[in-house]
């Protein structure tokens, strides 16, 4: 099928799976810490817009309510706790150096192939369309977690979790038209509580460590120090 | 169905109990006797699912059938022997200045938190809700495993928050897959009730049900501890405070290896196939093989047993993935008796910890010595735990042996080999820990030990003859999972 003949739900769908994509890479790449807030900003805003657009199109009004959620939670609510957290930790000016910045970024492409690799027996039973906006989800999933592998700052690894819920919030929209309202209520409310607890968190290593650094947690080990 | 909106109202009302209550009364006794009513109202439900069979809410949001009730029970149970347990233990830690009033306070709501996501996590119907309750479930123990405010705990409990909400977070991938499944045969609303899968199961797609067992298995995998998956647990286990570690052992873990078996079924309705058996085989026996070695090099007495319980969980896990009557029959009597066993054992360490004044393996010397009854209980629940004779694990350990005998022979070896090196791993512990000599000036602590009694008492029990209305849900039940009678 070609991309022309879809309606024109189908090819905005794409085009957000496409973007949506993008920002994960450039998250990934990302040295310095207020930037990667913007960008995970960004990320949640496409995603508040393709609610948006799938709950106009589809003529689902619950999923107007997930916009709003998604606009309060993750574009407004969640980045400017983690950026008042960097300002008063006086860490935004220090750029982190990535170790084997290359190689994370291959990487990150090869989990995209992978993505497509995996969910490919699907696209027997449904268009096309579905197999990328799955793959571009489970893309943004994979490329989460290697955000918080590679990011050695608590923050990074906050908005490397979080944008892990954004793909999976992107599969929810695009593949299955939004969860059961109760559903999605309820991840709404265990993504804020994870976003307060996070906020104690920073508190707690703060005063434990005097630091943001996740590698100075390291005192718990199989191996005797 | 009231007893069922009543184990849920129960909790719900304690947390906001607690949330409110004055931080100066006495609330180690006020979170027993809401779990003691907690658990009146689980057996009046047992009762009706006796009499009625499976029970499904009129809106469907709930159901109660002969595999989750005597979990549900199960449940309730150790929720109140732990919390009779925890009571004087946290009294304790408050006097010693390890816990101010607040924090006790947060620590019974989040009890009680804890409580409630379990019961969701058992009783519904719906696998979303399933999935954000086991969310919530992690959420509310996480603060609990900082609650000392330590170096140590904090990390445990970041790498506990962080490892099991990346984990789940897969969980919820492989939800929306099966959603997605089940879209494609029905209209939306009823497309992740379980009931209305598991009697379409047929019809879901094969293809993308394997694919969301993977996402599901790694997913719930992650919270019963599988390893490469088990990281968190030793962590959130050995610092966080020990009655938390009695529950997250006898009940958490155990929900998630119920979540999973529960998409399990679905998954086997589907595909015909045993591919999700194979995973759940090959994650269960690595697990029990890597829990069972690195039991002999453990310096902390509660990383020790949390070894132990991914050694179990690993041995549940496989008995699953086996599959037959006889193994998933061996699965839930493990399920029951692991749990029983080895909450009793945390409460005994907790208070060998509290005698020793330190959680590390060669500074507990002497129990019998300095408090007999504390170091009896310890000594008779590893035996237990270890799989001797006449208890419980006894006998579904031995169950399951059969059952990889007559499936897999070829396994049997890697079983029993399994099982001698946790024994000895056990042993080389807790051998001098119990008949050790007393060091200078080890006093005793109060202790309540019924728990521990009623516990083992119970294992002991099951394993000599198992009563007639368990065994009927547990014949009910493997043949809802198996498909076949066991026996």
């Amino acid at each position: 099928m070609n991309i022309e003949q879809t309606d024109f739900y189908t090819q905005a769908i794409l085009s957000m799976a496409a973007l949506i994509g993008l920002t994960s890479f450039l998250m990934l790449g990302q040295s310095r810490l207020l930037r990667l807030i913007f960008v995970f900003a960004l990320q949640g805003f496409l995603l508040t817009l393709t609610t948006s657009l799938a709950a106009h199109s589809l003529h689902n009004p619950h999923l107007y309510i997930s916009a709003a959620l998604t606009l309060i939670l993750k574009v407004i609510f969640i980045p400017w706790m983690l950026r008042r957290e960097v300002l008063h930790m006086n860490i935004h000016r220090d750029v982190q150096t990535l170790k084997n910045k290359t190689f994370i970024m291959l990487g990150g492409a090869s989990l995209m192939v992978f993505s497509y690799y995996v969910l490919h027996p699907i696209v027997q039973t449904t268009a096309p369309v579905m197999l990328n906006a799955l793959a571009v989800s489970l893309s943004v999933v994979l490329l989460g977690m290697l955000l918080m592998i590679s990011h050695r700052q608590a923050v990074a690894h906050v908005v490397g979790f979080m944008s892990i819920e954004n793909g999976l919030f992107f599969a929810a929209i695009v593949a299955t038209k939004g969860m059961p309202m109760v559903v999605e209520l309820g991840i709404a409310f265990d993504v804020l509580v994870a976003a307060v607890l996070f906020g104690i968190f920073f508190l707690h290593i703060r005063s434990s460590i005097d630091s943001l650094d996740v590698d100075l947690l390291n005192r718990l080990n199989e191996i005797e120090k | 169905m009231i007893a069922a909106y009543l184990v849920l109202l129960i909790p719900l009302i304690g947390i906001i109990f607690f949330a409110v209550a004055d931080s100066k009364s006495d609330m180690g006794k006020i979170n027993v006797y809401f779990n003691a009513i907690c658990l009146l109202a689980t057996l009046w439900l047992a009762i009706n699912v006796l009499n009625q069979g499976t029970i499904l809410s009129t809106s469907k949001a709930f159901l109660v059938d002969p595999f989750n009730v005597y979990l549900i029970v199960l449940t309730a149970f150790i929720g109140l022997t732990t919390s009779i347990f925890s009571a004087p233990y946290m009294a304790h830690e408050k006097e010693i200045g390890k816990l101010t009033d607040r924090r006790l306070k947060l620590y019974y709501t989040m009890y009680q938190g804890f409580m409630l996501a379990m019961y969701l996590v058992l009783t519904t119907n719906n696998l979303g809700i399933m999935w954000v309750a086991m969310e919530g479930a992690t959420l509310a123990t996480v603060l609990l495993v900082s609650l000392y405010r330590t170096p140590e705990s904090i990390e445990a409990a970041w790498k506990y928050f962080i490892l099991c909400g990346v984990g789940i977070a897969q969980a919820l991938f492989g939800t929306i897959l099966l959603y997605y499944a089940a879209m494609q045969i029905g209209d939306g609303s009823n497309a992740l009730l379980w009931s209305v899968l598991y009697t379409n199961a047929q019809q879901l797609n094969p293809e993308i049900l394997e694919i969301a067992f993977v996402f599901l298995l790694i997913g719930y995998g992650t919270k019963i501890g599988l390893v490469p998956l088990h990281n968190w647990l030793p962590d959130a286990h050995s610092e966080g405070p020990t009655p938390m570690s009695a529950v997250l052992s006898g009940l958490l873990l155990n929900d998630a290896l119920y979540a999973v078996v529960r998409n399990k079924m679905l998954v086997d309705g589907a595909t015909h196939s045993n591919i999700a058996g194979y995973l759940m085989m090959g994650f269960g026996l690595l697990s029990f093989l890597v829990g069972a070695l690195f039991l002999h090099r453990q310096k902390d007495i509660k990383r020790l047993f949390s070894y132990s319980s991914i050694e179990h969980m690993g041995m549940m896990t496989f008995a699953f993935g086996i599959g037959g009557s006889l193994a998933t029959y061996a699965a839930l009597l493990h399920m029951t008796v692991h749990s029983l066993t080895k909450s009793a054992i945390f409460v005994t360490v907790g208070h060998a910890a509290q005698i020793a004044g330190t959680q590390r393996i060669e500074k507990i010397r002497g129990l019998i010595r300095t408090q007999p009854q504390v170091g009896w209980g310890l000594l008779i629940g590893t035996l237990a735990i270890a799989g001797f004779p006449p208890f419980g694990v006894f006998t579904s350990e031995f169950l399951v042996l059969l059952a990889t005998m007559h499936s897999y022979p070829w396994l049997a070896p890697l079983v029993l080999l399994g099982i001698g090196i946790a024994f000895a791993g056990l042993f080389r512990h807790i051998q001098p820990i119990v008949y050790g000599e007393k060091p200078e000036g080890q006093l005793p602590v109060k202790a309540n030990l019924w728990p521990v009694i009623i516990h083992l008492g119970l294992v002991l029990w099951l394993g000599l003859s198992i009563p007639g209305f368990l065994a009927h849900w547990f014949s009910q039940a493997t043949v809802l999972i198996s498909g076949s009678a066991p026996l």
